[in-house]
């Protein structure tokens, strides 16, 4: 076959043919040692913001991989409404639904400061919870409605409530230990219920530390995902329309196109990193013979999407913390029970 | 409709929202169930003063 030139040289990797995956060599499946991976593993942070993060982790299994993206779905705590005292709601929204609206919204709330609760139903405390109130009214805008609109927002006070309503009133000791500023909801805007004249909110709300297998909305992250890292070689040169037709076939940035000297249009790869490996190029006959794209399958692209209570490398050094003490749980039980 | 007043031991006023105006009525024990503001002849309860808990799931 004609990709086995371009590709001799390097490590194995997994081929995307037209129909099938390939090999270009039989992935070595050694044991996992610690001495090896120490000497072989590598993490190149590509970026880390605010809320997202994208790192590559090389020369790793893909078990250790999967392992952390599960633990970071399920494992790492967050701190989330868990429990509504209702005095009054006479707003369209029926208490059970919006206590389950209330108990997804993202609180931003260092869980590292806080303890599980032993119980579910005892008592809270200062170390456990946090307590938030939500008491709102909705009333006629009398006279602030001078040009006698007749939308909602100019016609009412307070028809909308956001969760930026939510108040937080600090139990015990917490005042010292928190600034108002680190507690509460992460996003302001997020709607909870709309209301009309004379209805009115009256809510407790209790927060607890928990984490995502028990509830979605403990999950310290909108997503984790990985993937491994393509890469796109061209057999040979690729000119003019075949060029551009051939740029249409990967992600954008994936394929660059050289203006040559005589006027000539040469494609080559500029980024093969965000391809989705489509394999589109297989649709056209005159250039697929021109394209080998590849996966490298010790390469992986590691992103998080923090919902914004943790950083995302904050979540990602929780998941190896809490992967350490499920190991050490584990010989620890190995060795009581001998 | 008129049961909910004969609990009550002595003629204290009861609120009511109008099904029509909400407009909140106090109504004694055989009084006329009327809207104040709008002569509607259907009353509603107001919600029950009694904390509910609710796990939020």
């Amino acid at each position: 076959m004609t990709m086995e030139s371009p590709l001799a040289e390097q490590k194995p990797r997994i081929v995307l043919q037209e129909y099938k995956l390939a090999q270009t060599a039989p992935i070595a499946k050694d044991h996992f040692t610690v001495k090896s991976f120490k000497k072989s593993f590598k993490i190149v942070i590509i970026r880390n913001e605010q809320n997202e993060m994208e790192f590559d982790m090389i020369g790793i299994h893909p078990f250790l991989v999967n392992a952390f993206r599960r633990l970071i779905l399920s494992d790492v705590p967050t701190m989330s409404i868990e429990k509504v005292y209702i005095s009054n709601n006479t707003s369209v929204i029926q208490d059970e639904v919006l206590a389950h609206r209330l108990g997804l919204v993202p609180l931003k709330a260092d869980p590292r400061l806080f303890d599980y609760k032993e119980d579910a139903s005892a008592e809270s405390n200062e170390n456990d919870s946090l307590e938030f109130e939500l008491k709102i009214k909705c009333t006629y805008n009398k006279e602030a409605n001078k040009k006698d609109s007749s939308r909602a927002e100019d016609m009412y006070k307070n028809n909308n409530v956001y969760s930026r309503h939510i108040k937080w009133l600090p139990v015990g000791n917490q005042k010292e230990r928190f600034k108002e500023s680190e507690v509460g909801p992460i996003d302001d805007n997020i709607l909870l219920a709309k209301m009309r004249p004379g209805h009115e909110l009256d809510l407790k709300l209790v927060a607890v530390k928990g984490c995502g297998r028990d509830h979605a909305k403990f999950s310290p992250v909108a997503t984790v995902f990985y993937r491994l890292l393509p890469d796109v070689k061209l057999t040979r040169p690729v000119e003019g329309e075949a060029a551009l037709r051939l740029q249409s076939c990967f992600s954008p940035g994936v394929i660059g196109i050289r203006h040559e000297k005589d006027g000539k249009r040469v494609a080559y790869v500029d980024n093969a990193r965000y391809d989705t490996c489509s394999r589109n190029a297989f649709r056209h006959d005159d250039i697929k013979d021109a394209v080998v794209a590849t996966k490298i399958p010790d390469h992986f692209v590691f992103t998080i999407e923090s919902v914004g209570a943790l950083r995302p490398d904050v979540i990602f050094t929780e998941a190896i913390t809490i992967l350490k003490n499920k190991c050490a749980a584990l010989l620890e039980e190995l060795e009581s029970t001998g | 409709m008129s049961e909910g007043s004969s609990k009550e031991p002595q003629k204290t006023p009861m609120v009511y929202i109008c099904g029509e105006c909400h407009n909140e009525n106090e109504i004694r024990p055989r009084d006329p169930i009327r809207c104040r503001e709008c002569g509607y002849r259907i009353m509603y309860k107001k919600r029950t003063k009694k904390l509910v808990v609710f796990d939020a799931r």
